[in-house]
């Protein structure tokens, strides 16, 4: 049982950078941008995390908890909303071609987060040996105070720091959005058809930046999520790995829908460790660790074969939209 | 009062003058009837009332009082709504999303009580929708009540409608009918484009005629008849010199028999079509425009599946026939049929607008031989040797087709498909939107691949070329042969009633 | 000037297509985007580093072409050049293969597995042979699986092609645990001793180079110059015009992309064979992404591609000579990658598009056209 607890603590934390990311990116395809920008959208958020708190705590005697939460997380979600903001102006404004924008944000996000959180301490000439936040750390993970008193239920569901909870409640809020809301439906016509759209009198770029803006901030928060909390606020280069792409990859999976991708997000990250908990030789790590990519290839597949309209991607994805004067 | 007025109004495109000082007044509770052929100019007057274009002179009038219109929006702020013939729908939206689409009344978004909405001005005019279907899963009645509702749901007092039964069956046309009827009797102004003469009689009040972008004149429904309308529709006829040899030595070429095609929606856009092209003969074909020609044209060539009918083709030089249904392009070149094809959409299809005039010569020919390489010199004289005879205006060669003016692209589209030396040629409207001068070059080519026996079928849109150019002129309608009459005989009259009747035109409901 | 009334929502400016710029105005403005990179480059440079920016740029020559770095720098550009290559014909044809990583890295994979397993076995030449011809049809199962499916189905190959990426480099580690029982990520020169390529006049890496150079040529005659060429330009220019010439669309997808998927075989082959002898899961060091741009960038002219190639790699290793230089981290480069690829993606709005004042609003207002 015990195990079992302990397997799904795990899943979770693995799963919530995922979920940031799914969510995010659900939210910008639904605009019809394929952003692939998004890995390097997280490395951004969680670098920028890292500078608010690094300068914060070097800068004061006491560590603030609300401040340790508070800055890094406002840091984030600036420099996810710059790195983002680039890529909507390339892609919608300049009518970019979103393929190699996203590439090329991911290449600048994953290099600006490596260098900053490999130099950092050199181009600031600070004297501290290594990158490390441990309090702010700290204050991330604080869980609620009652937690520990509940045993087993505890643990499975209030051992986390906040932004667990703060990753399945934007899943569900941008579900709701996208469900029952004016905003939602306009967002989701602009992905699916801007002329049609444009011709209602819907303002397309507005919604495509919004959403990709929105978007890209909320993978910022699973970078985020990734150095403070899971990492305990220590940075290692290329420690983030490929959870960008595994994030699209779930977007696919859970055909679009923020709710399932809370599900998907929580099972690649059950597959992501389940090697620690089940007696496999070593060698067979590597093919569990792909099952994740190839259950999402059966799923477009499958989805492509059955041609179910609720389950393709949005019918704009990767075009960029020109009204033609005539 | 009138509900809405035109006055002088004029829209120029280019050198194009689509609208030519245009009066128009449509009053409360009327149905007014645009009438007038394909290029007449009613839809870009349309456009200028729902704000997709602007008048370049001329002034508008909404209730008596002057209007700006600059954007649909403003249009719908006047309360004129337009239902376009091209629906503009998201596909897997629900009907009620669709209509509540860009709505923002600063009232709470709820999708129940405007489902409710829905169904009221359902009931009231007598729609039968299901606002909980999504639109992928309608058939195209369906799609365009959801137009209509989409357009009285935000208020409209004024409705245009573009051509709304060219996509409908009788039984669906004479639907919609009534509902408009109860529109007007509850107060509104309609507008509807038609080039149906018998819709226009028994639905309309009063009809405005529009002929080359030119207004021609209003008249009561009730004083007018058939002969009239068609009199004011097609004009006098205008003498154009097209000279015409009289066909020798023709035998059958393709013998077209029993085509049926259906759509997506199951709905047949060939039904029956049968006819002869001979050899050495212009076969004429005449039609609203959607009747079925692309998809006629684009059967021979073997780009359509069919579900019926056969396409026999009398090889002259074997003497054997082969059925081409069911045979792709490539099948149908390897059989020794030499079919060339003009398609409407030169840009589309036909040609490929980023290659350079020379590579866009070589797409008939670059298979030939056996070399993995292609070969550029004889496309490369074709190239020349077509913009000297042909008088194409390009920088050289090797300039993109898509940077060539329209009469261009158009010359270097037919001067390949001819250089082929085909025995079948098919050309879709060839000279839309070429000056007079272009316009008798073409003509004459098509004149000297007749002399040479090439049968050819040409489907044009004006009258009076047809009547001047053909031999034959066959009409059709909804996809079906209304009529086949000698070209040398045939009045535009009779042409146009055939091209508007629906008699012929038996109920097809979905399969 | 005007009368704020209440229809002129319409914005000032508007943007209508370009269909005739001149190359020689095309190349400038390509130019003016580059140069307004590097500016910023060495801004950037300067706030990190606080050195003067010439010398900055001194650094990044000698990072480049100092004393015995030209040729790691060119066998760097014979790489990507190659990965670029592949993708090209795919490309042309509007099918966005993100994939090549994955495609290069099951190239290299197999060529791996030969070496391990039949090398010391067979003759070197053999080898050789052997690793090509699995190079090559391991990158064409790669590349073919998805173009099966979009042509078939219609299924996004973008994201099919990413996803395979993913699994070559799990298949890399999967191996990496069977060849190497010590845990360790790399299988290296010592286990992959046999069927490396010969040393051209003695000259290390530059048979890879002759090869890419050869593999360049051809495929500038095979675009430009083959029936396949055409067909792809064909298909990509308008696929109802290809349909209506007879074109089997689908063949021709299938067709190019086992192409796109032997050439990273090929480029997965020199990796491996060809240099470093040792395989991991990073070989292709994000090439396969980088190629796309290399290519797109080039507008997939495999010519222009060896310039578009080579000034990626030089920033690349000039940006390491700096880092190494100030102690910095070695993802600088990728910083003054991207800053660059975000002014050439930018300029290309103003090669394809005009900027015009809103004529329309103009003449609504003063209610004249200018006829």
């Amino acid at each position: 049982m015990g195990g079992w607890i302990n397997f799904i603590q795990r899943a979770i934390l693995q799963g919530t950078p995922l979920l940031f990311g799914s969510t995010g990116e659900i939210l910008t395809e639904k605009s019809g941008n394929l952003n692939l920008g998004i890995p390097g959208i997280m490395y951004i958020g969680a670098i920028s995390g890292v500078i608010g708190g690094f300068f914060y705590q070097s800068g004061t005697e006491y560590v603030n908890d609300f401040l340790a939460v508070l800055i890094p997380l406002l840091c984030c979600l600036f420099g996810s909303l710059l790195v983002s903001l680039l890529y909507c102006f390339l892609t919608v404004t300049l009518k970019a071609n979103q393929n190699v924008t996203g590439l090329a944000i991911t290449t600048f996000g994953v290099g600006f987060g490596n260098f900053f959180g490999g130099s950092l301490i050199k181009v600031v000439k600070s004297d501290v040996p290594y990158l490390a936040l441990v309090d702010i750390a700290g204050a991330y993970k604080k869980t609620l105070p009652f937690a520990a008193d509940m045993g087993d239920v505890g643990k499975l569901f209030f051992s986390y720091g906040f932004l667990v909870y703060l990753a399945v409640i934007l899943a569900i809020a941008v579900s709701i959005f996208l469900k029952r809301t004016r905003a939602g439906l306009h967002l989701r016509a602009v992905g699916e058809n801007p002329a049609t759209a444009d011709a209602a009198g819907i303002n397309v770029t507005r919604y495509k930046y919004v959403a990709t803006c929105i978007g890209g901030m909320i993978a910022g928060l699973g970078g985020l999520f990734y150095v403070m909390d899971y990492s305990n606020g220590i940075w290692s280069n290329n420690g983030f790995g490929d959870r960008g792409w595994l994030a699209i990859a779930i977007v696919i999976f859970a055909t679009w829908k923020p709710i399932m991708a809370i599900f998907g997000s929580y099972l690649f990250g059950a597959l992501y460790i389940l090697f620690n908990y089940i007696n496999v030789p070593m060698q067979v790590l590597p093919l569990i660790q792909m099952l994740p990519y190839v259950v999402t290839i059966l799923v477009l597949i499958v989805v492509s074969i059955r041609k179910r309209r609720e389950n393709q991607p949005p019918a704009s994805l990767g075009l960029s939209y020109f009204r033609e004067e005539r | 009062m009138n509900a809405l007025e035109l006055r002088n109004v004029s829209k120029r495109f280019g050198s194009i003058l689509a609208n030519s000082h245009v009066d128009l007044t449509v009053k409360k509770g009327e149905i007014l009837a645009i009438l007038g052929e394909n290029g007449s100019g009613k839809t870009t007057l349309m456009n200028m009332i729902s704000g997709i274009y602007h008048p370049d002179e001329g002034e508008i009038f909404v209730n008596g009082e002057p209007a700006v219109i600059s954007s649909p929006r403003d249009a719908f702020g006047y309360k004129i709504g337009m239902i376009h013939q091209h629906f503009k729908l998201v596909d897997v939206f629900t009907a009620t999303e669709n209509i509540v689409l860009g709505i923002n009344d600063g009232r709470r978004y709820n999708l129940k009580e405007a489902t409710k909405r829905v169904g009221e001005i359902a009931e009231k005019y007598g729609f039968e929708i299901d606002p909980r279907k999504k639109v992928y899963a309608m058939s195209v009645s369906e799609k365009q009540t959801v137009e209509i509702v989409k357009v009285l749901y935000r208020g409209a007092d004024i409705l245009i409608l573009d051509e709304p039964t060219a996509v409908l069956t009788p039984q669906e046309t004479q639907k919609l009918f009534a509902v408009l009827r109860r529109m007007r009797d509850d107060g509104k102004s309609i507008i509807i484009i038609t080039h149906k003469l018998h819709e226009v009689l028994s639905l309309s009040d009063r009809v405005s005629v529009l002929r080359r972008g030119e207004y021609i004149g209003t008249v009561c429904t009730a004083e007018t008849d058939e002969a009239a309308l068609t009199e004011m529709m097609v004009g006098k006829k205008i003498l154009l010199n097209i000279e015409r040899t009289t066909p020798h030595d023709t035998a059958d070429r393709l013998m077209v028999r029993g085509l049926k095609l259906f759509d997506q929606d199951g709905r047949a856009v060939l039904d029956d079509i049968a006819f002869t092209a001979k050899s050495g003969e212009i076969l004429g074909i005449a039609g609203i425009a959607g009747s079925g020609q692309r998809e006629l044209l684009e059967a021979i060539a073997g780009l359509q599946h069919l579900s019926e009918g056969e396409i026999i083709y009398h090889n002259p030089k074997t003497d054997k026939e082969e059925n081409l249904r069911d045979k792709t392009p490539t099948q149908i070149r390897e059989l020794g049929v030499r079919l060339s094809f003009v398609p409407e959409d030169r840009l589309g299809m036909g040609l490929v607008g980023n290659m350079d005039i020379v590579d866009n010569m070589m797409l008939r020919s670059y298979k030939k031989g056996r070399s993995v390489f292609v070969d550029r010199q004889p496309p490369k004289e074709l190239a020349e040797h077509i913009i000297e005879s042909l008088e194409v205006v390009t920088p050289g060669v090797t300039t993109p087709v898509r940077r060539l003016s329209g009469g261009n692209v158009q010359k270097v589209l037919v001067g390949r498909e001819i250089a082929a030396a085909p025995t079948v040629l098919m050309a879709a409207y060839p000279v839309r939107g070429l000056d007079i001068n272009s316009s008798y070059i073409i003509y004459n080519l098509l004149n000297q691949q007749k002399e040479n026996g090439v049968a050819v079928i040409f489907v044009g849109e004006d009258l009076d070329v047809l009547t001047e150019l053909c031999d034959r002129i066959m009409v059709i309608n909804s996809g079906r042969v209304t009529g086949i009459v000698d070209g040398r005989t045939a009045t535009k009259e009779q042409l146009g009633l055939l091209m508007t009747k629906t008699e012929g035109g038996a109920a097809h409901e979905k399969a | 000037m005007k009368k704020p009334e209440k229809h002129t929502r319409e914005p000032l400016l508007y943007v209508c297509k370009r269909n005739n710029m001149s190359l020689k105005t095309g190349i400038l403005v390509r130019a003016i985007a580059v140069f307004l990179a590097l500016l910023v480059c060495a801004v950037v440079a300067k706030v990190l580093t606080g050195d003067n920016p010439l010398s900055i740029f001194a650094t990044v020559g000698k990072g480049a072409f100092g004393t015995g770095r030209t040729l790691v720098t060119i066998h760097d550009v014979a790489i990507l050049l190659c990965i670029s290559l592949a993708v090209t014909p795919a490309f042309r044809m509007r099918f966005w293969n993100t994939g090549a990583e994955g495609q290069v890295l099951i190239g290299c994979l197999s060529t791996a597995v030969c070496m391990l397993v039949l090398g010391g076995k067979v003759a070197d030449w053999l080898l050789i042979l052997i690793m090509t011809a699995a190079a090559i049809v391991s990158g064409v199962i790669w590349g073919v699986i998805p173009a099966f499916f979009k042509a078939q189905w219609g299924t996004n190959e973008t994201l099919f092609t990413l996803m395979m990426n993913y699994v070559a480099i799990q298949l890399i580690e999967y191996f990496l645990k069977i060849a190497d029982k010590t845990g360790s990520n790399v299988v290296g020169p010592d286990l992959l001793r046999h069927g490396w390529f010969p040393n051209l006049f003695g000259v290390q890496y530059l048979l890879n180079i002759v090869i890419v150079v050869i593999l360049t040529v051809l495929m500038f005659v095979y675009l430009k110059y083959s029936k396949h060429g055409y067909e792809i330009s064909v298909v990509g220019g308008s696929e109802n015009t290809a349909r209506y010439i007879g074109i089997n669309v689908k063949k021709v997808i299938v067709r190019t992309m086992a192409l796109s998927g032997a050439v990273c075989g090929i480029a997965g082959l020199l990796l491996v064979g060809g240099s470093s002898h040792s395989i991991d899961s990073n070989l292709a060091d994000g090439r396969g992404f980088t190629a796309i741009m290399v290519s797109w960038l080039a507008k997939f002219n495999p010519l222009m591609m060896v310039l578009t190639s080579l000034l990626l790699v030089f920033m690349a290793r000039g940006a390491d000579e700096v880092t190494s230089k100030f102690g910095l981290n070695s993802a600088f480069a990728d910083i003054l990658t991207g800053i660059i690829l975000f002014f050439i993606i930018g300029c290309e709005f103003f090669i394809n598009y005009e900027v015009h004042l809103n004529r329309r609003k103009k003449a609504a207002v003063a209610q004249e056209g200018e006829n």
